[in-house]
């Protein structure tokens, strides 16, 4: 049996504010978790394409994004499997190519993640701006705490 | 009385262009872009270190991460009349040029060979005739029946499943659909080797610059790679290897595959020359140095106005007063605060004010550039008519060879006006990229040799002078002309403009009220159906169309989910 392969994907804008916050959360992780040997943190961005080579045959990919459900900002959410959107509806812009698609064409080459996890940050401010809101500051602790607990292994 | 048309997908990731036609007697009669995303990212940039800007500008967009951090360290470097050492000059065009491969391939593949190809059709196609059609345009070895028929196997399997995923909401059995499924099957299953061929190309980014997207290396005066040959954590022999072996999977797959099947798709979609015209005059900056000061380049710059080659007056070097001196940006029908008139990219304001959609008014995020008072297009089309212009052969050679394959697969003659069309767009990405990865071989020969003679230096400090210095930067990137436009006080940045290649292309009316590229390039255009719009489509992806700074949100509120459990 092979090692298990895990990765943690921060993805988002870092200019807009709480948009980002999936990519300071793995900044976050590298710089204050030691995560077990395997573990790989992805900054994502907003990019796609540039991310398959890393996300190919995993046992287990963490997502970790803004993600708006009308909770209070700084809710944490989490999804799982199916319940992740499979696909965007529309293609007149090519780079609709989310990470929707990303799976989608993981799946397309059979290799997708065995299991995928999205953990959600409600927002509290998107727009211009390098920092996190308060609201979303303040959950960054739990937020780690959540990534740590979901790649253990059980 | 003509029919409105709106494409407004509220895109997410990138998008955020509608696209309004008039449609008149099947043709389109006349047409509105609109950047529907407030594109002011510049303003976070006031304010900050100059040495810091590359590693902000990446992040503007998630396509094109690499070439915002090269424009705007060139961008400094020009205030600064600094020079920059040969090594880093060609890892900076290594990054580049594999750069714009991997946008090349994964342009033509992944993001519009679909509004050609028709998936479906694959499954009826014959495996054993599609490797024998393959294998008459090309020796490639992944043209096989078995590879055919396992393509097949996988497509028949997807359509089963009821999910057809990544090929979901295709314009599949449109009556503009014209390939025979044994070419859909061959598309298809070079689809899918593209994906595997697109990481040698994103491979090599990460090898030089340390880490892909978002690469660490550039700095202004250089980079920040250490050369040496014995220690595992700089720029190794083994690293550069690696590099080589990239470069010849590369060349092979864009030779005997990539190519060819632009030409295929062009010799069976031969009327599509004749479509999306629009704009003629052109601009593109030349690139990849190969000097300190950026006096001498690979491939040729220049502007061409209305079409006319002989016309074109060359961009040579960096910081060409022609380029310099006329750029500058309308907002009159753009949501900014205006007046003013055009304004040069040192003086720019990017100070929101929305309106509504306002056809005869203020309709775009995207500001309205003009080179010398007129709309410019740019892009690979505009890098090949620059390089046929000024008679760059090696360039041209590879026109040559796509549209002799196009004439003997269509049995036509194609002149070079062909060229001033949505298929003409494709053809010159292909030209291009073929272009592109014998510089990438060529500029790694330039470094390996440049090392052996004993220069390892890669970066010169910059110094700020204590008063107002501005200089701009130029990159060709994948989608055309990017320039960075830098004021400085004090060291301090005071203004901050990038004109992306988009805002050229998806530009509204200008001042003087003349069409955006995108929107003459739809005049004209038939349509024949209405309901879905897949012409309209197929010449504003030709562009490789970015608005860029991305937002990526995902918003569980408009899907079905199963399962929100708060934590």
């Amino acid at each position: 049996m092979g090692a298990r392969r895990v990765a943690v994907l921060g993805v988002g804008n870092l200019l807009l504010g709480d948009e980002g916050v999936g990519v300071r959360c793995v900044e976050r992780l590298e710089r204050d978790h030691t995560l077990p040997g395997g573990i790989a943190c992805l900054d994502g961005g907003t990019s796609t394409h540039e991310l398959l080579a890393d996300l190919e045959d995993l046992d287990l990919l963490i997502i970790v994004d803004a993600l708006e459900s009308g909770a209070a900002p700084g809710s944490l959410l989490r999804l799982e499997g199916a319940a992740i959107p499979s696909a965007f509806s529309n293609k007149l812009s090519p780079h609709q190519h989310g990470i929707n698609d990303l799976l989608a064409t993981l799946k397309l080459l059979g290799r997708a993640p065995e299991h995928v996890v999205l953990l959600g940050v409600e927002p509290q401010r998107i727009g211009l701006s390098m920092e996190l809101s308060p609201a979303v500051a303040a959950a960054m602790d739990r937020l780690c705490a959540q990534v740590v607990k979901e790649v253990l292994p059980r | 009385m003509g029919k409105r048309i709106v494409i407004d997908p509220i895109t997410r990731i990138e998008g955020h262009l509608r696209i309004d036609c008039e449609v008149d007697g099947g043709r389109v009669t006349d047409a509105w872009a609109s950047g529907t995303m407030w594109r002011g990212v510049e303003q976070i940039l006031l304010g900050r270190d100059p040495r810091d800007a590359w590693a902000i500008t990446q992040r503007f967009c998630g396509v094109c991460t690499t070439v915002h951090a090269i424009a705007s360290v060139r961008a400094v470097e020009n205030a600064l009349g600094m020079s920059v050492p040969k090594n880093a000059q060609y890892i900076r065009n290594l990054m580049m040029a594999a750069h714009a491969i991997h946008d090349e391939i994964v342009h033509f593949y992944h993001l519009s060979a679909l509004d050609w190809v028709d998936v479906t059709s694959a499954l009826k196609a014959d495996p054993a005739r599609t490797a024998a059609l393959a294998e008459s345009l090309s020796d490639w070895p992944g043209n096989g029946k078995q590879v055919m028929a396992q393509t097949q196997t996988r497509l028949t399997n997807l359509v089963e499943s009821g999910q057809l995923g990544i090929f979901a909401n295709g314009y599949w059995g449109h009556p503009a659909m014209k390939l025979p499924p044994e070419v859909n099957l061959l598309a298809v299953s070079h689809y899918l080797q593209a994906l595997d061929i697109q990481r040698k190309a994103n491979k090599i980014v990460a090898i030089l610059g340390s880490k892909t997207p978002h690469i660490q290396n550039v700095a202004v005066g250089g980079v920040s790679n250490p050369i040496a040959f014995n220690s595992q954590s700089v720029l190794s022999i083994e690293r550069l290897l690696a590099v080589k072996e990239a470069i010849d999977e590369l060349a092979a797959f864009i030779t005997q595959v990539y190519t060819i099947d632009v030409a295929a798709v062009a010799a069976f979609y031969p009327e599509w020359t004749g479509y999306g015209k629009g704009v003629t005059n052109y601009l593109a900056a030349p690139e990849f140095p190969l000097d300190e000061k950026g006096t001498q380049f690979v491939t040729p710059g220049g502007y061409i106005p209305d079409g006319n080659l002989e016309a074109m007056k060359p961009i040579a070097t960096f910081g060409d007063p022609l380029l310099r001196d006329n750029v500058a940006e309308s907002v009159k029908h753009s949501w900014y605060q205006g007046g003013k008139g055009p304004l040069h990219p040192y003086q720019g304001e990017t100070v929101a004010e929305y309106t509504d959609f306002q056809e005869k008014a203020k309709y775009s995020f995207v500001k309205s550039p003009t080179f010398a008072g007129k709309p410019a297009q740019v892009g690979p089309l505009a890098r090949v008519l620059v390089a046929a212009a000024a008679n760059d052969e090696p360039t041209v050679a590879h026109l040559s060879r796509i549209l002799g394959i196009v004439e003997s697969l269509a049995k036509i003659k194609v002149p070079l006006a062909a060229l001033h069309s949505t298929i003409g767009r494709h053809a010159a990405r292909a030209v291009m990229c073929a272009r592109n990865v014998e510089i990438l071989a060529d500029q790694w020969q330039l470094l390996m040799a440049n090392i052996a003679t004993g220069d390892v230096a890669t970066f010169e400090k910059p110094v700020f002078p204590p008063g107002e210095v501005s200089g701009f930067g130029f990159h060709e990137a994948p989608r055309g002309m990017l320039s960075h436009w830098v004021v400085i006080e004090k060291g301090i940045i005071k203004n901050y403009q990038a004109v992306v290649p988009t805002t050229w292309n998806a530009a509204p009316r200008n001042e003087k009220d003349e069409l955006g590229p995108y929107e003459a390039s739809l005049v004209g255009t038939p349509l024949a159906d209405p309901e879905r719009p897949l012409e309209v489509l197929r010449t504003i992806h030709s562009f490789d169309p970015c608005l860029a700074c991305a937002v990526h949100l995902v918003d569980p509120r408009r899907r079905d989910i199963i399962e929100v459990r708060a934590l």
